[in-house]
């Protein structure tokens, strides 16, 4: 089947790019739904919760997605770039919760919010670059050193902390939580630009093509003279980042600085990845699809809380729709 | 025994003498001396295990030598590693063929060279530039291949092996190495590929050329040379030896 709509693109470029395979053609392909399942999910869960409770698609409970969704968003960016080089970042919830109690100590110190955020961002990024320097350098897997990780700066947050939350009563993170700039709030705002940034990094640098190399085959990345450690390290390194970028919206958002570690955010952060088409084996990466898949996680908790689904089913929603995502990733090329 | 064929040095792209690499108290070859010609495919045979692997190797910068001089393009060249001999102008199409399945032929004839424009401090991928050049790269050695998009996972052995060896080709590159390769490959794709050798031959690009295929060393290469037991055992014109007395030499029947 073809339209001229259809035609329309392929014959515009056809003196420099190769033909794409027809629309009909795309649609009949399996792995086409497994590229792009976040967006398939994401429309269909706006569809459903749409009919079932129109207060869904208020421009209020729209806003108020787009706002919770924003933390996650940046935390899944973090974790795509690791999950690029086909490790796995388990410290990520840790390192904002980190992030948190430093940026909540260095205020109360009196030493002003800005030198306290950029305190929190750089200590969260030590942490990245320590599990890349250890993963690498200790030729330890993945899996094992952020979980250790993990663990660590739990107990270094607990002890910096005290057990203790911290209370941040700062003008500017009650602005960035609050304001807004057109449609969107300021958090959502920090979220685009920090998916345009990956993006660009990813699909427009030579950092971006190593990054998939290193992930794909280090082996052979390595024959050709590319420094696949160098590259593990700076993917752990823009983890902690986005985990620091992502502990200074949480802080904002909830008002202080608390010892306490938000698993779901790991695990969704990992479910939007899957459910961005990322290969869990590294070597295949895209920004929007993870932002979009951490945008549908987001969705079905709203929309179930609007349906008075109990809170104690969401997380089943959620595995359930990752171990979907992940049988029809089967399906990938 | 025969003696190596002397040859002056400006003829030679690459030459060792006295080489010997040992890993630990084995010994893989022993006082080797090995030269291959500018503008010739120059083919190392021998049994398994005869060395002919480890000395390529200790040639282009994976192993380094425990003894003996290595020249290059002239100029006495020791590698410390793969890096500086493919800077010096050495490619090696090595036997796993160091291909990305999950990028794109473009992406990975380019690889850790891709071509860049620079915005301020900025330097973005010129992908346009990388995909037209990809395509000339190709045609160039007449390779078939639908797409440069097309992610290398879905392509045929023949056809990885042709990509690597025309990324080799097309760094410029003085010398391209090639380790057995066309041991994996089926009937149709062999002779595709030994139709690739023949015309880098033809475009007079210097070739060392890994084989355990007595037959393909002397339809493609010019200058043969026989290991046995870690040592150089003989060397040959092509033109002049026949399939038989190469199983001798290898052997040692000879």
């Amino acid at each position: 089947m073809s339209t001229p709509a259809d035609n329309a693109p392929a014959a515009h470029s056809a003196g420099a790019e190769e033909s794409r395979p027809s629309l009909a053609a795309l649609l009949l392909d399996p792995s086409f739904w497994a590229d792009w399942a976040s967006v398939v999910g994401l429309v269909g869960l706006v569809i459903v919760f749409g009919i079932a409770q129109p207060v869904f698609l208020s421009v209020a409970n729209l806003q108020a997605l787009l706002l919770a969704a924003a933390i996650l968003v940046v935390l899944s960016i973090g974790q795509t770039f690791v999950i690029a080089t086909s490790g796995i970042d388990l410290s990520l919830a840790a390192a904002v919760m980190l992030g948190a109690i430093i940026l909540g100590l260095v205020n109360a110190a009196g030493y002003g919010i800005f030198i306290a955020c950029v305190l929190a961002v750089l200590a969260t990024s030590v942490v990245g670059f320590l599990n890349g320097l250890i993963i690498t350098a200790g030729k330890i897997p993945d899996f094992v050193v952020t979980l250790g990780t993990l663990s660590g700066i739990t107990g270094l947050g607990l002890i910096l902390s005290g057990g203790e939350p911290t209370m941040v009563g700062s003008t500017f993170l009650l602005r960035l939580a609050s304001g807004s700039l057109g449609p969107f709030g300021y958090p959502v705002w920090v979220a685009i630009a920090a998916v345009i940034v990956a993006h660009i990094a990813l699909y427009h640098t030579r950092f971006g093509v190593h990054l998939l190399a290193t992930g794909g085959q280090a082996e052979s990345a390595g024959a050709l003279g590319i420094r696949t450690d160098r590259v593990k390290i700076a993917a752990y390194t823009i983890s902690g980042l986005c985990a620091g970028i992502a502990a200074i919206l949480l802080v904002a958002r909830i008002g202080s600085a608390e010892p306490q570690i938000n698993t779901s955010l790991l695990l969704n952060s990992v479910a939007a990845v899957v459910l961005g088409g990322v290969s869990l084996f590294g070597g295949r990466a895209s920004i929007l699809g993870p932002a979009i898949g951490a945008l549908m996680l987001t969705a079905l908790v709203n929309g179930l809380t609007l349906l008075n689904v109990s809170a104690f089913y969401q997380p089943l929603a959620v595995g359930a729709i990752v171990v979907l995502a992940a049988l029809i990733m089967r399906y990938q090329k | 025994m025969s003696a190596p064929h002397h040859i002056p040095a400006a003829e030679a792209i690459i030459a060792c003498e006295g080489l010997s690499k040992h890993f630990g108290g084995i010994r893989a070859f022993t006082d080797v001396a090995f030269q291959a010609r500018r503008g010739e495919v120059t083919a190392v045979i021998g049994d398994n295990g005869a060395g002919k692997s480890t000395l390529i190797r200790s040639l282009v910068g994976v192993h380094q030598p425990d003894a003996g001089n290595l020249f290059f393009d002239g100029r006495a060249r020791p590698f410390a590693n793969p890096d500086e001999a493919r800077k010096a102008g050495i490619e090696t199409v090595h036997q796993n063929l160091a291909l990305i399945d999950e990028l794109t032929v473009a992406q990975n004839l380019f690889l850790n060279r891709e071509i860049v424009r620079r915005i301020g401090p900025f330097a973005f991928l010129d992908r346009k530039a990388m995909k037209r050049e990809a395509r000339s790269m190709l045609s160039r050695l007449s390779i078939n291949m639908p797409s440069v998009n097309q992610r290398v996972r879905r392509l045929s052995g023949g056809q990885r092996q042709a990509i690597s060896i025309c990324r080799a080709v097309g760094s410029g590159a003085k010398l391209v190495v090639m380790d057995e390769p066309t041991a994996a490959l089926g009937v149709q794709e062999t002779a595709n590929v030994e139709a690739l050798i023949r015309r880098l031959r033809e475009q007079s690009v210097s070739v060392i050329l890994v084989s355990h295929n007595f037959d393909q060393v002397r339809r493609l290469s010019d200058q043969i040379w026989v290991m046995r037991a870690g040592k150089m055992a003989a060397t040959v014109r092509a033109s002049e030896t026949s399939g038989n007395e190469l199983v001798a030499l290898v052997t040692g029947a000879a």
